[in-house]
């Protein structure tokens, strides 16, 4: 019953499915770390916000699909730009220009100009492209609104816009065919002979003239729309789904973890204690965990879920109400044996204190069987955790695997084909699952040698 | 102790258990479900002093109206006892009592197919359907395990040893029902094979009911066995692997009895208490779990009519249905208690 922490490491280390498990779980922690890193806390928090999702695509394939297509499909671009600034006389002239080269086999879906400016007086803005045969294109001419003192302004130009239609018409005697209700994107990225896509370099440019102050853009973004965009895809409330896969990690890492720590710890105290003291104490301790082991959780986790509260730590707490009664029974047993040993004997008739016994004398011997059962119990919570999210139970301002899958069924993504937003998040909780199930059997194997036999 | 005392104290326990859960649940919905009757109480005087013309008549201005409404609604709700707190010993007595004796009350929202909205009745009308579809699905599961685990016990590490194990291992960290969203886009949209829905799309009456109930239910019966065989037979092969090793198979094996023989009749004997009485939990446990299920496929069972009920917080319905899946998960807890106790004197002299 006995084991060394160096005895069991070196039996871990020999198990495959264990070393898999802890490399699974490195990748996952590292993915959490690269969350919490790389994506600011703010655009976490406005996952459930539309308004900040409006630049991405709605319902956007991953990009990676157009490797495994012959036709490509056109990538949505969010570009950012080259700034130069030059002195003309007394005209400073301001320049962003974007360069995209365009390989794509469709028309961009539209194109929008966001931008910020800071300025004082009343600045000219001139977009315009330079396509790949040469041919340059003004689209837009407009002066930005007069202003006396330092002012920003925001605004955004979209390919819809009349001023483009207009303009891009004052060039239709280039093109062989009728430029008649084809949209401005379709005309400016078509060739000239017919209406099909011309593939190549284009330059947007646009240009900020101002006589009496250099005006400066804080924010410039050209975004191209398109179908296929970033390594996860988009949803159909235009949210980059890369972002919210990302963040599950930690957060279904946070529940598995503390749910089975807190099982665990709370159930080997409880299961300890009741076999330790016997008797009375530990018929009453066993008929209450007879009790909550004979609870239906599914149900009862529903109805405390909507009757006191759905936020995170609270179902954590609520599985942990759920998930300590097993091990609470398996841990008595395991007492009952131990408490029998002669040196627990002896240390009682040395007038050891209980607490004292229970914690330097039995639970250490139950610390290699309360780490398998920490890593077998992880998966049950994330699942379980995942499930009631999916029911539309779970924390909304949090983007759990299981609130995006609970989206996903909401805008029945399975019935419009919508794999990317079904796949990745079950992948993931079953992936986060195994390496825990991993771990938990090459424990599982080290405490109980008698299922490695012959 | 004897076979009956054993009984009669597994059932008492159970007993307990039942009383206990219903406890729990009407004391976390009962300050809601305490507001909805207060309210519906109001509503119902509102609606008869409006209808009784004669009486309407008869006030000459809207105060003495509004005043002579606010008394009968007084009066009304000390008729029906809500004027004591939801927690007073009384009411959430009478509560259990009511339910105890199978009296759920009227539903809010929610009606059976034939229309009642007695909560009686929408139940009875559910939950033959889970059982049906989960009953199915455990008997095929156990099935397959059994013969699968036992094939993977006789021959430990073998190919099929590994494959079982490996089986089991991956599809115990599979949420069933992503399974479940994920088979409905392969095999009802992908390759229109089956229908999404699984709620059969002709009436009761109707003569082919029962072959589309049943052609209805086959994606989420495939879908249950497919994640339920693999860890059955690996909790299979693992009860056998250790009843394999005991003397007294290596006895048989000395006295020249046939290997097949020791493993089905001797082993897997010796091996059924512990699957009998998995097989009775994990009947009990996959109406739990049909919860999410059923909602996943759109089965118009239990779990459906519970999720449907949370959903728009019909409280009768969800104590009633808690009360009934309490209920079935108890009696198969018990089963299971006495089945064991059947097949292995030992537990009854704990």
């Amino acid at each position: 019953m006995s084991f060394s922490s160096k005895t069991i490491w070196k039996e871990f280390s020999h198990s495959k499915i264990g070393i898999v498990g802890i490399a699974i779980l490195v990748i996952l922690f590292s993915m959490s770390i690269v969350a919490f890193v790389t994506i600011p806390l703010d655009s976490f928090k406005t996952w459930n916000d539309p308004a900040s999702w409006l630049l991405y695509p709605k319902s956007a394939q991953p990009a990676w699909v157009n490797y495994f297509q012959s036709e490509k499909i056109p990538e949505h671009l969010i570009l950012s730009p080259v700034v130069s600034s030059q002195q003309l006389d007394s005209v400073s002239v301001l320049t962003n220009s974007f360069l995209v080269n365009y390989q794509y086999d469709g028309f961009p879906s539209d194109f929008i100009y966001q931008y910020t400016v800071k300025y004082s007086g009343s600045p000219l803005l001139q977009v315009s492209v330079t396509r790949p045969d040469g041919i340059v294109l003004p689209l837009v001419s407009t002066s930005l609104p007069f202003a006396k003192d330092d002012t920003t302004y925001s605004s955004m130009i979209f390919s819809t816009q009349d001023v483009i239609a207009k303009n891009i018409l004052d060039k239709k005697t280039r093109y062989a065919f009728s430029l008649d209700g084809i949209s401005s994107e379709k005309i400016i990225f078509s060739k000239l002979d017919e209406n099909t896509i011309l593939k190549g370099t284009y330059v947007f440019q646009v240009r900020l003239y101002d006589v009496s102050e250099k005006p400066v853009l804080s924010k410039s973004n050209l975004i191209l729309g398109g179908k296929v965009y970033g390594i996860m895809g988009t949803d159909e409330l235009r949210r980059d789904l890369s972002v919210g896969l990302l963040w599950g990690t930690p957060l279904a890492l946070f529940i598995g973890i503390t749910v089975s720590i807190g099982s665990v710890v709370f159930g080997l105290v409880y299961g300890v204690y009741a076999g330790y003291k016997g008797r009375a104490t530990d018929e009453v301790l066993m008929r209450f965990n007879d009790i909550i082991y004979a609870m239906p959780a599914l149900p009862l986790l529903i109805i405390l879920a909507v009757t006191i509260g759905n936020s995170i730590f609270l179902m954590v707490g609520f599985l942990v109400i759920f998930g300590w009664v097993g091990i609470a029974k398996v841990s008595r047993s395991m007492a009952l044996q131990i408490k029998t040993l002669q040196y627990v004997e002896a240390s009682k008739l040395m007038g050891q204190k209980d607490y004292k016994i229970i914690f330097k004398h039995i639970l250490p011997q139950l610390l290699p069987y309360a780490f398998a059962s920490i890593a077998i119990s992880v998966p049950g919570a994330i699942t379980t955790e995942a499930g009631l999210s999916f029911l539309g139970l779970g924390d909304p301002t949090f983007p759990t695997w299981g609130q995006i899958l609970h989206d996903a069924s909401s805008y029945s993504a399975a019935a419009r084909g919508m794999w990317w937003w079904i796949l990745p998040p079950g992948i993931m909780i079953a992936v986060t699952g195994l390496a825990f199930v991993f771990m938990g059997q090459a424990m599982d194997g080290i405490i109980n040698p008698k299922l490695r036999q012959r | 102790m004897g076979f009956k005392k054993f009984l009669a104290k597994r059932a008492i326990t159970m007993f307990g258990v039942l009383m206990a859960t219903l406890l729990v649940t009407i004391i976390l919905v009962g300050s809601n479900m305490d507001s909805i009757s207060k309210q519906s109480a109001a509503l119902e005087i509102r609606q008869q002093v409006t209808n009784n013309k004669n009486l309407l008549s008869s006030f000459k201005t809207s105060e003495q109206l509004d005043s002579y409404i606010e008394n009968q609604i007084k009066q009304r709700i000390t008729a029906l006892g809500l004027d004591q707190p939801w927690y007073s010993p009384q009411r959430i007595g009478l509560s259990m009592y009511k339910i105890l004796t199978l009296d759920f009350g009227h539903a809010k929202f929610l009606t059976s197919d034939s229309g009642s909205s007695d909560v009686k009745d929408i139940i009875l009308e559910k939950l033959p359907r889970t059982i049906l579809l989960f009953t199915t699905a455990t008997a095929i599961v156990s099935v397959l395990g059994i013969f699968l685990g036992t094939v993977a016990a006789s021959k430990v590490n073998s190919k099929i040893d590994r494959i079982t194990s490996g089986l089991a291992i991956i599809s115990s960290s599979f949420p069933v029902w992503w399974i479940g969203v994920l088979m409905i886009f392969v095999f009802a949209f992908l390759y229109p094979i089956f229908p999404a829905r699984a709620t059969p799309d002709v009436s009761i009456s109707d003569p082919g009911y029962l072959g589309s109930l049943l052609y209805h239910m086959a994606l989420p019966l495939i879908t249950l066995v497919i994640i339920g065989f693999g860890s059955w037979a690996y909790l299979v092969r693992n009860f056998l692997v250790g009843v394999l090793q005991e003397d007294f198979i290596m006895a048989k094996r000395a006295a020249g009895i046939d290997e097949k023989r020791i493993l089905y009749s001797h082993a897997l004997k010796n091996a059924a208490p512990p699957i009998v009485t998995i097989l009775a939990l994990s009947l009990s446990g996959s109406l739990g779990g049909a919860i999410i299920t059923e909602a996943v496929f759109d089965w118009p069972g239990m779990g459906r009519l519970y999720f449907e009920a949370i959903s728009v917080l019909d409280l009768p319905v969800i104590i009633g249905a808690t009360y009934v899946l309490t209920a079935f998960f108890l009696v198969s807890v018990f089963v299971a208690d006495v089945l064991y106790g059947y097949f292995d004197p030992r537990v009854r002299r704990e």
